[in-house]
């Protein structure tokens, strides 16, 4: 591990002031996923703000009926939270279903959202990685990839957005809030991560010093017909090889409208839309799933080890819709 | 007993009054002596007195105080020293293990403020101010906790290596309150991983403390 020098901060207009002036300033709040990194020398900050004692570590249901959650929440308070539970299972389920308790109980929200992917190249750095080094290459394309993604790839970077949390938070339309020394901005979770293209290393919107300060999910009252489905290797504690959160509104056998977003198979967290789009009007029943599950998984591309990901996460989107639309 | 860890785990009695751990350390200090001369003594027992900087003139060490099982302890140690490595080397708390070092195995588990984490993940100097739990403090003198007696009634570990991460999870599992079942306790304590396979003597202990209360 680099060396660094290590400060608190007391309030977020502070942290944002310092971190703005060095990139090489790094926020430390769970540290699950940066202290690891930081073990294998990934990332080597010079300097290290701890932000756990900033006042952002409550859940708040708004007026409109929606729910505010501070970034500082942990994954467990957040999973277990009774208005999260009732109001938003799909969340609370997809929480659950990763890490581990002692990691989640570590994790912040806003954390889990910058998580790193796993890809193993990315992790060493004796590996040639556009994400890690621009322009170095991608050792994944032609090595081992059966973690890595099927959609959202470039001939630059194949790698799969880890996070459980994300893919539910991405059905769910959930905002984020981000305060920089240029201001505060709210950003959709669906635009918050940046395509791969011909740079992976961006990952994400946010400006350097910039900080997100809470999670906000809009008001919706059908998510309690939520669910999520997560399928791997082990029956706990790894990562999703697929996984799918649906949402489901039904009006008795048909379906107003649905949310599906998608796990372990995407370089970011992945709306399926046009899989909403052709289930709105349809009947619930395994052939309007599978039609979904099909539209869903277009222009997906196969590597030599992760084909199989195609028909897998097709199945876990229809097991995902069939349970939602099972619930009573 | 002469055991560092004195008053905490109940070591099975040894006869001489003598624990296993100094043995060997006087072992290795006598025979490697010749080789090492005038290293001073090699059978010292580690105390939990605070210690200098382990390299001389450490540009890096700051003053970190950290509060491990009901005693405050002032230490300087670099920003990078994770707490399960002041534990074990700047404490000598060393019943909490390094298994993978990446919060992997769940071996390095604690309890901060009653709250499960995994110690390799956490900087000692982020962990100040809180009431840090390790294996060492969780009997109240020589009465066991309840999950040690259950482990030691359920045969719960064989080499032991896992086994204080396992006691200090199934700890911070009873103070969340959310496992009901076997299934429960399966699910809840898979982040802690067992070489030996002791996984269902694991859950025979947990269920038995959990019906209890």
């Amino acid at each position: 591990m680099h060396p660094f020098s290590y400060t608190t901060a007391a309030q977020p207009e502070q942290a944002v002031q310092l971190a703005a002036t060095d990139p090489q300033i790094a926020f430390l709040a769970g540290g699950t996923n940066l202290i690891d990194e930081m073990k294998l020398n990934v990332r080597t900050p010079r300097q290290l703000i701890d932000i756990n004692h900033l006042p952002l570590d409550k859940i708040e249901s708004q007026s409109d009926g929606g729910i505010r959650i501070g970034a500082l929440i942990r994954n467990t308070e957040l999973a277990w939270n009774d208005s999260i539970r009732t109001g938003y299972p799909v969340l609370s389920q997809a929480i659950l279903s990763g890490a581990s308790p002692q990691l989640r109980n570590m994790a912040s929200t806003g954390g889990n959202l910058l998580q790193h992917t796993r890809c193993y190249y990315f992790r060493d750095t004796s590996s040639p990685c556009n994400m890690r080094e621009p322009g170095s290459g991608c050792s994944a394309i032609d090595g081992f990839n059966r973690i890595h993604a099927v959609l959202g790839t470039s001939d630059k970077c194949i790698a799969t957005h880890p996070s459980d949390m994300c893919v539910a938070l991405a059905a769910l339309d959930a905002v984020i809030h981000i305060v920089g020394s240029s201001g505060e901005r709210d950003v959709s979770i669906n635009e918050f991560y940046v395509p791969y293209g011909d740079d992976p290393s961006r990952l994400n919107v946010l400006k350097p010093g910039e900080l997100i300060t809470y999670v906000q999910l809009p008001a919706m009252p059908w998510a309690k017909r939520s669910t999520y489905v997560k399928v791997r290797d082990r029956a706990s504690y790894e990562f999703a090889l697929a996984s799918a959160a649906v949402v489901l509104e039904l009006d008795g056998q048909t379906i107003k409208q649905a949310r599906i977003a998608m796990g372990g198979v995407a370089t970011k967290p992945w709306r399926a839309t046009a899989a909403e789009t052709k289930l709105a009007g349809l009947q619930i029943g395994q052939d309007s799933f599978k039609a979904a599950a099909d539209e869903a998984l277009q222009g997906a591309v196969p590597r030599k080890y992760n084909a199989f990901k195609i028909e897998l996460a097709k199945r876990t989107m229809i097991k995902a819709l069939t349970d939602a639309a099972a619930i009573s | 007993m002469q055991d560092k860890q004195s008053s905490t785990v109940a070591a099975p009695p040894s006869p001489a009054g003598v624990s296993r751990r100094a043995v060997l350390v006087a072992g290795a200090g006598i025979a490697v002596s010749p080789w090492i001369g005038g290293c001073g003594s090699s059978t010292q027992e580690t105390s939990t007195q605070p210690r200098p900087p382990k390299w001389e003139a450490d540009p890096n060490a700051v003053a970190v105080t950290l509060n491990v099982n009901g005693e405050s302890h002032a230490l300087q140690l670099d920003p990078r020293v994770t707490l399960l490595d002041a534990l074990r080397d700047d404490l000598g708390l060393t019943g909490t293990k390094k298994g993978c070092d990446h919060g992997q195995c769940g071996a390095c588990t604690v309890l901060i403020d009653g709250r499960r984490v995994n110690s390799c993940l956490t900087l000692a100097i982020a962990a100040q101010g809180p009431a840090i739990t390790t294996i060492e403090g969780v009997a109240q003198g020589d009465q066991l906790h309840p999950i040690q007696a259950a482990f030691i009634q359920h045969d719960a570990f064989q080499c032991g290596y896992c086994t204080p991460g396992q006691i200090c999870s199934a700890i911070g599992l009873l103070n969340e309150a959310q496992a009901h079942s076997d299934d429960d306790i399966r699910e809840q304590m898979s982040g802690n991983i067992c070489r030996c396979g002791a996984y269902p003597n694991i859950v025979s202990a947990l269920r038995q403390v959990m019906n209890k209360t």
